[in-house]
């Protein structure tokens, strides 16, 4: 992924702090951030229907998933494609998970499987390589979200989503520098 | 910079939301979280935070609309999270405000109670060398920019008459502006790639692009993805010189995965004998590309006239040391290159904003501990400002959620002092408004957006950039 460019922009950001005792949520706004919307800007890819087989609605399948904090979320979904669909349609508080919304062009849906469901799912294709390739702490089991294609098969699974990068090292092997 | 404002929108209306899978809609209905914010007696406590974001142009972003390459479209999905952090009831966009030159950081910081700076690497490292100000040289930055349709690189005009581009440099801003210039016109017409752009692409006669670095193979500085489209571009093929490889397969053992398979696409790709259809697709090709390796540029070299660059003076390197040590030594002997067009893609540099914000000058960066810029309380900094010019868009993501997280810290900890009343963006636009500044808000922003989408559309593009400031304000006043 290439973030290069001319830019002059200038991103300020400002905050103002209130602490309040009352319950405001009402009146706060309910829009939640979700790192998933459907394109407002024409002409981006968008690989949904990376899965063949979408479930039928009549069919759940469960996945407990191990956030980054260590707590267990446990969810189920009625419909979707990829475990990034789930999350996105369960709204699961990960943060940052799926930016590029399943195109494969970035590795923040980034998530670790068991030995056995691993082994279950098909081949891995070098753009999905690719972008592993930048994930922080891969392992041998892990997979990018998008392309983890639900069904009945994968009922009950466990899915840990790893901590990210807090310090960007610049060895020549942990990755890009641009 | 959207990304940091996302966390702290998100994330302190109930801090303890990053704990549950809440999400904050459920919240309305729970009760009140406790938290506990020294040895002592519980405290019900909400907070939340007004997020106003202040950029120069009227059109927000960033990287994202004027650095993501014309043909990386999905790599733009990320603007849908930013819009609806912008669309946020407590978050809004102030455009066309010049922070250093319509209000000052001092005045921003009496009317926030904490700023954070994200405002990136605006300027470039330069090459040094002579022959630099010659027509015909630029930097990637510009380059992409002119293409990417940034209004300050509008009149670049680049000069693409030549047959032989030489780009310094080689991580994906390098790989960006190679595939832009070899591209089939064909894909880049359905591209939001600038149509002045387009049009001088569609007229050049650039065949030949060398992506020249200082290291060897092993020290490239892209990724896999930019490489694989590089070798998968139509009406192209790579030409590069086997001995530059020698020894790279067998270090391929003792590599790390990415570095591992990156390397092995390379020497498939510059040393691979390819099969009978690869090599009947690769004669058939009119465009050629390659690095060059060991080399670092000394002096451009002027054409007759002395007004344009002609070639390229190169040095050539060895390198010394090994891992992470590697680095490049000048061997004395030097190689020149013909050429017409050279652009040096070796870095980009944050530039000071406001002589109140501390800088340093060497690292080009704001000081700063995790994102606390050192020596002023209530400043923060996210981004390329905070940590230097590399990483992807999930580096810098990842980044921005650690300096909104430490600033939250700080407010919970009693450290940065939110007791007082501040006038917020209130206090701003009466500043501006003195001085005749009026800001664009992101619902004007969304004018732009669709007058740019609906030119677009005419010519099966997915917008037309605006390539002028006036004609956007204009746009965003109507």
């Amino acid at each position: 992924m290439s973030v290069a460019s001319a830019s002059i922009q200038f991103f300020t950001r400002l905050l103002r702090y209130r602490t309040k005792c009352a319950v405001p949520f009402h009146a706060a706004s309910r829009i939640l951030i979700s790192p998933y919307l459907p394109q407002v800007f024409g002409g981006n890819k968008v690989l949904l229907g990376t899965c063949a087989q979408p479930l039928r609605s009549e069919e759940k399948v469960t996945v407990y998933f191990i956030n980054r904090d260590g707590r267990k979320i446990t969810t189920s979904s009625a419909k979707g494609d990829s475990l990034l669909d789930l999350v996105v349609e369960q709204n699961l508080d990960i943060e940052g998970f799926g930016a590029c919304e399943g195109t494969l062009a970035c590795s923040t849906c980034h998530v670790i499987l068991d030995q056995k469901v691993y082994n279950q799912l098909g081949p891995i294709t070098d753009e999905e390589n690719d972008m592993l390739d930048l994930a922080f702490g891969l392992t041998d089991t892990s997979r990018l979200g998008c392309q983890v294609c639900l069904s009945r098969d994968l009922e009950g699974i466990t899915v840990r989503v790893p901590d990210r990068v807090n310090d960007m090292r610049r060895s020549d092997d942990a990755g890009p520098t641009l | 910079g959207f990304y940091t404002a996302q966390h702290l929108v998100k994330r302190a209306s109930n801090p303890e939301a990053s704990r549950t899978n809440v999400s904050e809609e459920s919240l309305c209905t729970w009760q009140p979280w406790l938290a506990r914010t020294a040895p002592g007696p519980y405290q019900i406590k909400f907070i939340y935070v007004q997020v106003d974001i202040y950029e120069r142009l009227p059109v927000p972003f960033g990287l994202v609309r004027f650095g993501v390459a014309p043909d990386h479209p999905e790599v733009k999905n990320v603007i849908n999270t930013f819009t609806q952090t912008a669309q946020h009831a407590r978050c809004s966009f102030h455009g066309n405000v010049r922070v250093g030159k319509d209000v000052t950081v001092e005045e921003l910081q009496e009317a926030y109670h904490a700023v954070v700076l994200s405002y990136g690497a605006e300027g470039n490292r330069t090459m040094g060398v002579p022959g630099e100000d010659l027509a015909g040289v630029y930097s990637a930055k510009d380059f992409v920019g002119w293409y990417n349709g940034l209004p300050r690189n509008s009149e670049l005009r680049p000069d693409l008459s030549c047959e032989t581009a030489v780009i310094l440099g080689q991580g994906n801003v390098a790989l960006d502006v190679a595939r832009i210039l070899l591209s089939p016109v064909d894909i880049l017409k359905k591209t939001d790639i600038t149509q002045h752009a387009l049009d001088a692409l569609a007229e050049s006669s650039v065949r030949r692009v060398l992506i020249v670095g200082r290291r060897g193979p092993l020290q490239v500085a892209c990724t896999i993805k930019e490489l694989r489209e590089m070798v998968n571009l139509p009406g192209t093929r790579p030409e590069m010189e086997a001995s530059e490889f020698e020894g790279i397969a067998e270090t391929l053992k003792s590599l790390a995965r990415p570095r591992k398979r990156l390397t092995e696409l390379l020497l498939k790709a510059a040393i691979e004998t390819p099969g009978e259809e690869e090599l009947e697709r690769r004669n058939r090709a009119e465009r050629a590309w390659g690095f060059r390796f060991l080399r670092k540029p000394l002096e451009v070299l002027p054409s007759t006239d002395l007004i344009r660059a002609a070639g390229i003076r190169l040095a050539v390197n060895r390198l010394e040391g090994d891992g992470e040590g590697v680095r490049a030594v000048a061997t004395g002997e030097v190689e020149d290159v013909e050429c017409g067009l050279v652009i040096s893609s070796i870095g980009y540099k944050s530039l000071l904003i406001d002589p109140a914000v501390p800088f340093d000058a060497r690292k080009a960066i704001i000081p700063n501990t995790m994102g606390r810029v050192q020596q002023t309380a209530g400043l923060y900094c996210s981004g390329w400002v905070k940590r230097g010019p590399t990483g992807v868009i999930a580096t810098t993501m990842n980044d921005s959620f650690d300096t909104a997280r430490t600033l939250l810290q700080d407010i919970g900890k009693g450290t940065l002092d939110v007791s007082t009343v501040k006038p917020g963006s209130q206090g701003v636009s009466t500043l501006l408004e003195k001085r005749g500044v009026k800001p664009v808000s992101f619902s004007d922003w969304e004018k732009i957006d669709s007058e740019e989408t609906r030119r677009g559309e005419i010519k099966g593009k997915p917008r037309e950039k605006m390539l002028d400031v006036g004609e956007m304000l204009q746009v965003a006043r109507a």
